[in-house]
């Protein structure tokens, strides 16, 4: 069952041990209500396939696209989402909380 | 992450061994803290710290931002028998994300066909117990009603770091039992670990609803209430 997060770390093993070029995004802080806990993660690979979560799906589009870019320059990069984000019409969290995600490529 | 770092990670938390692993934030640089190594480590008191709770979290160290992912070993559930109100707990164990052992010697119980996708190990406890070891992160629950099967659970149990530990039984069946360990000589506070009777007094009386009890009187245990009542 992928619902832990431990299953989301062998998910990111068993990828990059498959060739497939990946990135570990992981929920670094959050603020106010939010959806996921500091801990969490989603792996994600070059085609733009994940698994886990690092919100209920709120902010998930828009992780995966940074994720890719990660991947293509290898560098790792702190994202953040929340209401007061300009963003926040686009991709932000419903819930009033905030959250950093760290994002970083397995090599 | 090194791949090199995230195999040895996930090699730790398989052999259920706690691991940090720390992350500047800035810079990127990683390393892993097996839980043998916190105790010698320059940081060993924040790492101690976050595993006791088992909790990742962002730390700032010499005006660095660190973050720590603190893997702790997942929560394991130790049966002794595999009965009626087992079979219930199978697929509520599932679902909590707790790993599930049932342990019965007697193999007309402990078949297959009663018990799908669970580890089921038709051996005496002593002998199943000392090859899986119990662990800080490991609850111990007898079911069988028959001390030739519970006690020898329950006295590993109780020697064992396990962070609950429970029998079924009335008050009667569970006074005997405490007769019983005394005589093999845990004391009282030993003794009060056991969780009798067992579960969260919610009325139960079906198997499922017992099993319902157990695993949320577990998982009261792993947690912590968290409302005061009013």
């Amino acid at each position: 069952m992928i619902s832990t997060d431990t299953d989301i770390l062998a998910t990111a093993e068993a990828w990059a041990k498959a060739g497939r070029s990946v990135a570990l995004a992981t929920v670094i802080e959050t603020w106010g209500s939010a959806p996921r806990p500091v801990g969490s993660h989603l792996v994600i690979d070059g085609e733009g396939s994940f698994q886990g979560s690092v919100s209920g799906g709120c902010v998930e589009g828009a992780v995966v696209e940074e994720a890719v870019e990660v991947i293509g320059d290898g560098a790792a990069r702190t994202l953040e989402f929340g209401v007061a984000d300009e963003t926040a019409w686009k991709v932000g969290l419903s819930c009033g909380g905030r959250i950093r995600v760290y994002v970083e490529k397995v090599t | 992450m090194d791949l090199t770092t995230l195999a040895a990670l996930n090699a730790e938390r398989a052999a259920r061994r706690a691991t940090v692993l720390v992350t500047d934030v800035a810079s990127g640089a990683q390393r892993l803290v097996k839980a043998a190594d916190i105790a010698a480590d320059p940081l060993a008191e924040v790492l101690g710290r976050q595993l006791r709770m088992a909790k990742s979290a962002m730390v700032e160290l010499d005006g660095k931002s660190v973050f720590l992912t603190v893997q702790a070993p997942p929560p394991r559930v130790v049966v002794t028998g595999a009965v009626h109100i087992s079979q219930a707990m199978a697929p509520m164990a599932k679902l909590l994300d707790l790993d599930l052992v049932i342990i019965d010697p007697r193999s007309a119980f402990a078949t297959p066909e009663r018990f799908p996708d669970v580890t089921l190990l038709t051996e005496w406890p002593d002998e199943a117990l000392a090859t899986l070891g119990l662990d800080a992160y490991t609850a111990f629950v007898a079911l069988t009603h028959d001390p030739k099967i519970d006690d020898p659970g329950l006295e590993a149990a109780l020697r064992s770091s396990c962070f609950y530990v429970g029998a079924l039984g009335s008050r009667k069946t569970h006074a005997r039992r405490v007769e019983r360990l005394a005589s093999a000589g845990f004391n009282e506070a030993a003794i009060a670990r056991i969780h009798a009777p067992i579960g969260l007094d919610i009325g139960a009386v079906s198997p499922a609803e017992i099993a319902l009890a157990i695993l949320g009187e577990i998982v009261s245990t792993l947690r912590g209430p968290r409302r005061t009542p009013a």
